[in-house]
């Protein structure tokens, strides 16, 4: 089996640690062997929360510099700093709601135009699609579920071998009762998305 | 129930590396658990401290590593399955108890899990507590992966139960903190009756009786060394003539790369999980077959060293390589990528690094530090601490938790720490050393873990500087896990004591103690700078609940603030105070209501009274 390698990077907070555990367990009900591993400094005091996924046989919950396949970025300037872990093959999703650090706040640093950021993930990888993930989600009718509008994205793009209807199902199953039905909403919006971005 | 507690054997579960411990811990019948909690083993308490109120394991949360080691010590003793869970560096803390159980050793099974930290994701060291392992003359053993772990804790339970001798567990951030695939085994019956036969000559350490107990710990050793010969836990893949030999995570970076590089000819790989006592005669056989051997460890050169100590016995001069500017470094984690390179190179092998882009041309992206919460309470006190330390030379020793954070600029309140208790410590030190004012700040769980010696230390010797305690209801930074100064009912827990700090340290014999309200400004700041006037040890103690921790409570209050056009745009709400509520917009300070947690400081620091609540 070929190994896919799928880094989600996200502020504390946004969510990825529940996206990254849908996607496990909708490996693990689809066969699919997988390897996560986290990466939470403080990430409820706002630090950066990075997940890599390991889809297929490589025994290393871990994915070096340049051998992402796939990035998947919560917030633009987050996506922008984790390009690093890309190559000119990688596809990259990214909201594109910006969540600026509290050192631009308080004058410490200039946060990165949008347009700019974009171009240059474009320039370095093979494929971006921006979403803007936070009116998704909203429109999803929760403004939490950023999560799972990039799920849908990600797994519109057919990077991974896992199918759409086994994510749903995991998201009926595995997440809060009161939010499974803006979150399937919201993966939906995400996964039209991407296909949107697609034509 | 628990998810961990399910009956369904041969179930398939996606669980991090901590709850697949847990899990091996329960289908081995864990009786009696402790811990005091610490990044990255934390998950494996939090899921056996829940556990424990719905099944017959014991599981608490003690005041140290020191004494959850000494709990389970004596359950071990009483003939039950015992573990002792903590951070690589609360090993330190147990070490006294360590190396004298080793002597007393177990009846029941005993596994002290000990989660080391290389690259220190969220540790002050990265020191490689396999040496704890020789230190000890104890049994070490390391898991390669999640599914692993969980098998491994139930051999390592029966292993302290063959030996007599506890068992350390040794594990890394990337084992703790990586999620797989684990298949669920049965769960074994909790034995949690246990009795104390009284055998005084072969428990109480006098010297006579320790004198025997070397000798039998000796014996031990001995027998562990032919165990760790034939552990399934040490294993040879492939018969290449060059040698790899690795561990814990490492292994899986090595595999990964042998397949990549498709040299699985060339190679003979040995993988160590039972790594002390190293399996002699099973290193000196893999040595015979190899022309040159390569270790592949993080940490220190621990294997390295006995590798080679075993080739010296038997008269082999292969080169045998490992830690070396050309091979492989002492500092932080491996990399799948660097272990691929490292391989590459020492087989001559045809070898395409990563296409990593170019960076040159993306701008400087603003740093992300974690900082104090919005609302937080020390941010208060650090405000008070710095107003009311106007004009002093100060040196600011502080202490381990969040509060660390106050390094960070606007506060910059943090000049020294180098462990748990030491902000206390220390300061009777410097004050002792330097005229300078000193104050420090240490936490309510650090003050219980390890502050009150210190403190009846500088009673008794008359020091002369000011701590604060902060007292914010919960251990915040690893979770909010309980320590003894909670008030348990609040999570809907009975039976529990609670000790009150401010008793404590009155009872030490502090005569200056202050209790502030830090999130009343201008009362805080006069309390505080009668406490700083004080010739002596004086305290104050800081008392509001971590706000994260009321949140979760649903304890918070509902108030929001506002930036009122009242705002000259003085800025000192941002630049003396810094709460992450805050943002500049066009320029203009405003506060992010999803974040304004209403703690009303901004308010007082404002000099234009331009912040106001909003109304509901
Ligand atoms: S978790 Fe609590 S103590 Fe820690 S920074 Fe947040 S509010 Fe402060
Ligand atoms: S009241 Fe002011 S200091 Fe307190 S949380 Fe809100 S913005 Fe921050």
């Amino acid at each position: 089996m070929n190994t896919t390698r799928v880094i989600l990077v996200a502020v504390g907070g946004q969510g990825n640690l529940l996206a990254s555990s849908v996607l496990g367990e909708a490996a693990l009900l689809s066969q699919i062997p997988v390897r996560m591993s986290e990466i939470h400094g403080m990430a409820q005091r706002g630090g950066v929360v990075e997940s890599a996924m390991v889809f297929g046989d490589a025994k290393s919950p871990v994915i070096s510099d340049g051998e992402a396949d796939v990035l998947v970025g919560f917030e633009p300037s987050e996506t922008l700093r984790a390009l690093k872990k890309c190559n000119n093959q990688t596809v990259v999703i990214t909201n594109l709601e910006p969540l600026p650090p509290f050192t631009v706040a308080i004058g410490k640093g200039v946060y990165p135009d949008l347009n700019e950021l974009q171009n240059l993930i474009r320039a370095k990888t093979a494929r971006l699609i921006s979403i803007d993930a936070v009116r998704l989600a909203r429109e999803a009718g929760n403004e939490l579920a950023v999560n799972m509008v990039l799920l849908g994205a990600l797994i519109q793009t057919e990077k991974l071998p896992v199918k759409a209807e086994t994510v749903k199902e995991v998201i009926r199953t595995k997440t809060k009762q009161a939010f499974v039905e803006s979150n399937i909403k919201a993966f939906e919006l995400g996964f039209s998305a991407a296909q949107q971005k697609n034509k | 129930m628990h998810k961990l507690l399910s009956d369904q054997r041969d179930k398939k579960m996606l669980l991090l590396g901590n709850e697949a411990i847990a899990r091996g811990a329960i289908e081995a019948g864990l009786a009696i658990g402790a811990t005091y909690p610490g990044t990255p083993s934390s998950e494996i308490s939090a899921a056996l401290f829940e556990i424990s109120h719905q099944s017959d394991l014991y599981f608490e949360y003690s005041t140290n590593e020191k004494v959850a080691l000494e709990v389970a010590a004596a359950a071990a003793n009483c003939g039950l399955r015992s573990m002792a869970i903590m951070k690589h560096v609360g090993l330190n803390v147990a070490a006294d108890a360590l190396m004298t159980l080793a002597y007393v050793g177990v009846k029941g099974g005993m596994v002290i899990l000990s989660a080391d930290d290389p690259f220190m994701f969220s540790s002050q060291n990265e020191q490689d507590n396999r040496y704890y392992g020789k230190l000890s003359g104890l049994p070490v053993l390391e898991p390669s992966s999640v599914d692993e772990a969980k098998e491994m804790i139930k051999y390592a339970f029966e292993l302290s139960e063959k030996l007599q001798e506890p068992v350390l567990f040794r594990t890394t951030t990337r084992i703790n903190h990586s999620s797989g695939i684990v298949t669920l085994g049965d769960i074994a019956p909790v034995n949690s009756s246990g009795d104390f036969v009284k055998d005084p000559f072969s428990y109480v350490t006098v010297p006579a009786v320790s004198r025997n107990l070397h000798v039998k710990l000796l014996k031990h050793w001995d027998e562990a060394k032919s165990i760790s010969e034939n552990s399934p836990y040490n294993l040879i893949e492939g018969d290449g003539p060059c040698g790899i030999v690795c561990n814990g995570i490492s292994y899986n970076y090595v595999s990964d790369a042998v397949k990549d590089l498709g040299c699985e000819e060339k190679v003979k790989i040995l993988k160590i999980g039972f790594s002390n006592p190293m399996p002699e005669s099973t290193v000196k056989n893999f040595l015979k077959g190899c022309e040159k051997v390569l270790v592949v460890e993080e940490g220190e050169p621990y294997m390295e060293e006995t590798v080679k100590a075993f080739a010296q016995e038997e008269g082999s001069t292969i080169p045998i390589k490992g830690k070396s500017p050309s091979h492989f470094s002492r500092l932080y984690e491996y990399s799948p990528a660097l272990v691929r390179k490292v391989i590459a190179e020492y087989l001559d092998l045809a070898y395409q690094p990563p296409a990593i882009p170019d960076m040159s041309d993306v701008p400087e992206i603003p740093q992300r530090p974690p900082n104090l919460c919005a609302g937080c309470s020390h941010r208060a006190t650090f405000y008070i601490a710095k107003q009311a330390a106007a004009g002093m030379e100060t040196i600011i020793p502080t202490d381990i938790g969040c509060y660390t954070l106050g390094l960070l600029p606007p506060m910059s309140m943090a000049d020294f720490v180098i462990c748990m208790g030491s902000s206390v410590t220390t300061s009777c030190g410097f004050s002792k050393a330097t005229n300078k004012k000193v104050i420090s700040f240490i936490g309510d769980s650090t003050f219980f873990h390890s502050g009150i010696p210190g403190l009846i230390n500088a009673v008794f010797n008359n020091h002369n500087f000011t701590l604060f305690i902060l007292d914010n209801g919960t251990t915040a930074m690893t979770g909010h896990q309980p320590n003894p100064g909670v008030d348990m009912t609040l999570l809907n827990q009975t039976g529990f004591g609670r000790v009150d700090i401010e008793d404590v340290v009155r009872a030490v014999g502090v005569k200056e103690v202050t209790v502030i309200q830090p999130f009343k400004l201008k009362k805080s700041i006069e309390a505080v700078k009668k406490a700083f006037e004080f010739k002596g040890v004086s305290v104050v103690i800081s008392r509001e609940m971590c706000t994260l921790y009321a949140k979760s409570l649903k304890l918070q209050k509902g108030k929001r603030y506002r930036v009122s056009d009242k705002c000259k745009n003085h800025r000192d709400c941002i630049n003396q105070l810094g709460c992450p509520a805050f943002f500049l917009n066009e320029g203009r300070v405003q506060i992010n209501p999803a974040q304004c947690t209403g703690c009303a400081v901004c308010v007082q620091v404002c000099p234009e009274n331009a912040i106001l609540p909003i109304k509901e």
